[in-house]
């Protein structure tokens, strides 16, 4: 299962949102190459997460095209684990496909050692602390034959040490188990550090104003120059770089 | 100072003492006339006469009985109706006033009907019971559902939960807990309702203990009645609170 081969596929055409009045996406095209890490993001409020519920077909688009193939699993920022299931069950969730009993047993077990939670198996999410319970999604979006994980701000209810260890977990979860993903953030240290492709979006209605390749090795240290570079280029393009700049034109706060 | 587990187990048990001293001193000066404040020495004794005649053993298996059979009914029909209530605004919006109507009718003012339907013995007091604690707790068992956080139902969307196994595996483990809290709850108006219930169309239990009492000017006799009430009540309350233990329930109790 390691080793699967890339069978998913991802893409908008002139994909147009909105919500009554107010348009949210503005023709947006967007292909996700298989085993691609995208990072998409923008100003609060730009449509990210619509985008997001897009993908994952949880919203129907007001107009264009979505190619969907493969199993698509979502993490959420917080409490996506069921409460009154242990580690062990809400990992389990993800195995729900499988119907072999014995190898979802073993499949479970290394999930558990991959996220190195050995020992937790018979907690509940609210014993763990906000770093643990997000690992656990991740190992429950990782088990079975999950394709393409769409991903809505993570990390971004973890203290700031927690995110910076959950990155790197992150990278070597998929270096283990590829996957192909999508990852909302408005972090942009993180996009730079995890990103294969930075999309910049602008403000509502969302288009992508700058597509950004990066083409480093991972895991990229914090203070790498290729992380430094890709973070210079995202804080121009969202035009937070200069000093004088950084409270926005439309007055919102940064 | 002394440490919080002991402060814990000492405070009330000074405070208890405290009572009975002063229950003491106000029947030995004879503050109130002796058969309308019967001393705890009187208590004592009728205890005794209680216990003795078989009369106190009987009344408590009578009225844990009738209190049992109303309870689970109302149980058994109120969370599946709460459950169905809740996954359903269009069901909700028809019958919440109604709900909401019955519910602040006292359960006192069925005693009528409830000696016309259903004649003398545990019909009545066991009809009264269900019409106490049904619609509380279809309602609290009904608001739970309709607040579920919905990020529960996407992520069981995203897993294929479906049907009875979406109802089941999510919505009931998810309200669970505020199920338990209003099982705690309206057992509470339960065992109040019950004293009253059995006060009429009842030939035994302790609210008709406290009622002979009454009759026969026994004042010591109705106390004692009245403490067993009190223990009981509490009790039960406590076996119930063991339930927010157990480990599907606890998550619910712990943010």
């Amino acid at each position: 299962m390691k080793d699967k081969q890339f069978t998913s596929r991802l893409a908008l055409e002139n994909v147009s949102h909105g919500y009554g009045p107010v348009a949210v996406l503005n023709d947006l095209s967007l292909v996700v190459n298989p085993g691609e890490i995208v990072v998409l993001v923008g100003p609060s409020g730009c449509g990210k997460t619509t985008l997001l519920n897009v993908l994952s077909g949880h919203i129907k688009p007001v107009s264009g095209s979505i190619v969907r193939e493969g199993i698509i699993r979502m993490v959420y920022q917080q409490d996506g684990l069921f409460p009154w299931l242990t580690v062990a069950e809400n990992i389990s969730m993800g195995l729900r496909s499988t119907n072999d009993a014995v190898p979802g047993e073993h499949e479970l077990a290394e999930l558990i050692k991959l996220i190195r939670l050995e020992g937790f198996e018979n907690n509940y999410p609210h014993q763990l602390s906000g770093g643990m319970r997000q690992r656990v999604e991740l190992a429950r979006v990782l088990a079975g034959d999950s394709d393409i994980l769409l991903m809505d701000e993570p990390f971004s209810a973890l203290d700031y040490q927690a995110r910076l260890r959950m990155r790197q977990e992150l990278i070597r979860l998929l270096a283990e188990r590829p996957r192909t993903v999508v990852f909302v953030t408005h972090d942009i240290e993180e996009a730079a550090q995890l990103a294969d492709r930075v999309l910049v979006l602008s403000n509502r209605p969302a288009t992508i104003c700058r597509e950004l390749h990066i083409t480093a090795r991972k895991p990229r240290g914090l203070t790498d120059p290729s992380v430094i570079h890709a973070m210079e280029e995202i804080l121009n393009e969202l035009g937070l770089n200069s000093p004088d700049n950084t409270s926005n034109h439309d007055g919102k706060g940064v | 100072m002394m440490k919080a587990p002991v402060l814990r187990f000492t405070l009330p048990i000074i405070v208890l003492l405290g009572v009975l001293l002063s229950w003491l001193v106000i029947s030995y000066v004879n503050l109130f006339p002796a058969y309308a404040f019967p001393s705890p020495q009187a208590v004592l004794l009728s205890f005794r006469e209680e216990i003795l005649a078989g009369r106190l053993v009987n009344d408590i298996i009578a009225s844990l009985w009738r209190v049992a059979i109303g309870f689970v009914l109302s149980v058994l029909l109120g969370v599946p109706i709460g459950l169905w209530l809740g996954q359903h605004l269009n069901a909700r919006q028809a019958f919440v006033p109604l709900l909401n109507f019955f519910r602040f009718l006292s359960p006192l003012a069925w005693i009528p009907f409830a000696i016309l339907w259903f004649h003398i013995g545990d019909k009545p007091a066991i009809f009264l019971i269900f019409m106490a604690t049904f619609f509380p707790l279809t309602l609290a068992t009904m608001v739970a559902v309709a607040t579920i956080p919905s990020i529960y139902f996407r992520v069981a969307h995203d897993y294929h939960y479906h049907g009875i196994e979406l109802l089941t595996k999510v919505t009931f483990p998810a309200v669970l807990p505020q199920v338990v809290t209003a099982l705690r709850v309206s057992y509470g108006i339960a065992w109040v309702v019950i004293v009253a219930a059995e006060m009429v169309g009842c030939q035994d239990g302790l609210g008709y203990g406290i009622w002979e009492a009454r009759n026969g000017l026994r004042l010591d006799s109705a106390v004692c009645y009245m403490i067993v009430i009190g223990l009981l009540g509490m009790g039960i309350d406590r076996l119930l609170a063991q339930l927010t233990k157990l480990p599907g329930i606890r998550w619910g109790y712990e943010r």
